[in-house]
């Protein structure tokens, strides 16, 4: 007490202040009148009655925002600071390359002379992120639409855990499995597809192992869960009015869905697509692990063989030497290239509809 | 293209809780019926059930009879689709499918139906819309998103796609409680157009409006909370607003209580 008048009467605006007596102008003057007998009394409440006091010059909102501005400027210059670095280490190894790095198959970036090329790889790369999202993205979308509009709530909460749960487990882990235990059933499943299949040029022949097949089918797994729990949190936030809507013009349920929940729910989907495409592009180890590690760009996918961006670097880069280290940095700049291609895709996208999609929200 | 609903013993339920208890009414074709009642006495839920709507929610069922025309709309063997495509709804918000243009929403029944032809949707499109006294506000803008339009005008849409698929019946739950006088004025008007070829059921809080727009009024009421609502009594408007024969018609229609 005592503390809070004094403050406002220094803090009032000068002009306003009527006595020394009176720390509070008009209103709250009656006031100090009406409880002079007890002069202890005399703090206004939260909402005031004293003169407005002064903005504070300094205090925990001022800190917070340049606390918030600080942690801003840090991420970029901790990205300024990693793309010199990349670019410092990977222009010299590229000046040494004595082959075309777009095109030429092959990386003997240790050997002299220097020869690499990310053909194969960002091939690879690709190749098997959009195999793995086309196996993985109808299963997901099924999954989340079971999950979210036909099982019975519990059912759904319980199976909705477990497949959170499969995205807990390491990617070591899918790799190692998949090239032990999974390798097997693929390649049966390779001479099946290219005995029946084979017409189609990707079903070529053997022989069959660690295949492109192998490593998407890996992948395919491993980015469902995200694009599972995403898709169902969407589906799920479908407004009831809208659902209802359908249903009251003679909608069945699948229908319902048609037109209510999956156009509601599409920016969302796309979104959660484009983070499983992100983790499919980035994955390492379970592909170093499952691919062939080759450097041929084939359309074949049953053959052993394929490699990845990720998965050359860190199958390379424990032997390489200077340059090599380059070369792979190089092949890192290209997979960061083709990452943001990707994302600015997927918000062009998104932002096409923006009309429809923002009043939805 | 109006049909006859008739109503008995229809009682609901929301798992073990009853919500409406031996529901006995008729509704004649090419009326509106308006059902009135304070909060929680069952009026939604009995509307509901007349287009099996109430089954959507968890553990919701219907007991009794429904008829349309003499057909048991709860029969086993009918198809539930086809009872919502015979009874239309327009629901208390206003809820265009916010993804689609306006065009789009209006033909979103037909489009269910299978409908694929252009020029038939646009036809019905216009139709509907002009039905709905919407097209002079919208012709020029069918491509834009119907979420876009303003509250009265979403109802209105949300009515032109209700009647685009020429449904027999159409019930409505409180259509105008989330819209400002004039659109509630507009809509008014609408269900005095829309009368000569449907069968019109509305649920309102607004005894004006009741007494406006519609033909003939059923009370529904509750002892206590928890209690099923039921129905008190059901007359032509006119006498129920004038001359009610229950006590509990009159004090609610007085202000007496509810």
């Amino acid at each position: 007490m005592g503390d809070t008048p004094q403050r406002s009467a220094h803090a009032g605006t000068g002009g306003t202040r009527v006595a020394s007596s009176h720390e509070w102008p008009a209103g709250a003057s009656a006031r100090v009148a009406e409880t002079s007998g007890n002069p202890g009394n005399r703090e206004p409440g939260l909402g005031g009655g004293g003169a407005l006091p002064r903005a504070r010059a300094f205090g925990a909102e001022r800190a917070f925002r340049g606390l918030t501005l600080a942690a801003g400027t840090a991420v970029l210059v901790v990205i300024a600071a990693i793309a010199v670095f990349l670019i410092a280490k990977a222009v010299p190894a590229l000046r040494a390359n004595t082959e075309s790095f777009w095109t030429f198959e092959g990386w003997f970036p240790n050997e002299n002379p220097p020869k690499f090329g990310i053909g194969a790889l960002a091939f690879g790369t690709v190749l098997t992120a959009l195999l793995a999202l086309l196996m993985a993205v109808p299963v997901a979308m099924g999954i989340a639409l079971y999950l979210s509009h036909y099982a019975p709530r519990r059912l759904g909460n319980g199976l909705g855990f477990l497949i959170d749960l499969l995205a807990a487990v390491p990617s070591v882990v899918f790799g190692l499995w998949g090239r032990d235990y999974f390798a097997q059933p693929i390649a049966d499943l390779s001479t099946w597809l290219n005995r029946y299949f084979g017409w189609i040029p990707i079903f070529g022949e053997g022989p069959y192992g660690n295949s492109i097949l192998l490593g998407s089918v890996v992948l395919a797994i491993m980015v469902l869960p995200i694009i599972t729990s995403l898709s169902r949190e969407v589906f799920r936030q479908t407004p009831t009015a809208n659902e209802e809507a359908a249903l009251a013009l003679g909608a069945t349920r699948w229908e319902m869905i048609r037109t209510a929940v999956l156009p509601y729910g599409r920016p969302g989907v796309i979104a959660a697509v484009m983070l499983g495409l992100g983790r499919a592009l980035g994955e390492t180890i379970a592909l170093a692990l499952t691919l062939g590690s080759t450097y041929a760009i084939s359309f074949n996918i049953l053959q052993s063989g394929g490699n990845s961006i990720a998965a050359n670097i860190a199958n390379r880069f424990a032997e390489a030497n200077d340059t090599g280290r380059g070369a792979l940095i190089a092949s890192g700049l290209v997979l960061f290239a083709i990452t943001l291609i990707v994302n600015i895709t997927a918000r062009a996208i998104i932002y096409r509809r923006r009309e429809f999609t923002e009043s939805a929200a | 293209m109006a049909k006859r609903i008739e109503a008995t013993n229809v009682t609901a339920y929301y798992g073990a809780f009853k919500a409406i208890e031996n529901i006995n009414l008729t509704v004649e074709p090419k009326t509106v019926t308006a059902l009135i009642g304070p909060s929680g006495c069952g009026k939604s839920t009995f509307l509901r059930s007349i287009n099996r709507m109430h089954e959507v929610l968890p553990g919701a069922r219907v007991e009794g009879s429904l008829t349309i025309d003499n057909q048991d709309i709860y029969d086993r063997d009918v198809d539930v689709t086809a009872v919502r495509r015979m009874i239309g709804m327009v629901f208390q918000r206003p809820n265009p499918f916010p993804t689609m243009s306006i065009f789009e929403n209006v033909v979103a029944g037909l489009r269910l139906n299978g409908v694929k032809k252009k020029s038939i949707l646009e036809e019905a499109a216009e139709k509907a819309l002009r039905s709905a006294n919407l097209w002079d506000e919208v012709k020029d803008r069918l491509g834009k998103p119907g979420a876009g339009l303003s509250g009265g005008q979403q109802q209105r849409l949300c009515i032109a796609r209700t009647i685009a698929v020429e449904p027999q019946v159409v019930l409505m739950d409180e259509p105008c409680s989330a819209l400002d006088p004039i659109s509630t004025l507009a809509i008014e008007d609408l269900m005095f157009q829309l009368k000569d070829k449907f069968t019109i059921i509305i649920v309102t809080h607004n005894m004006q409006q009741a007494a406006r727009v519609s033909d003939r009024t059923a009370f529904f009421s509750i002892e206590k909370t928890g209690d099923p609502g039921r129905l008190i009594e059901y007359d032509n408007t006119q006498k129920i607003f004038s001359n009610p024969s229950v006590k509990k018609t009159e004090d609610y229609i007085t202000g007496r209580f509810g």
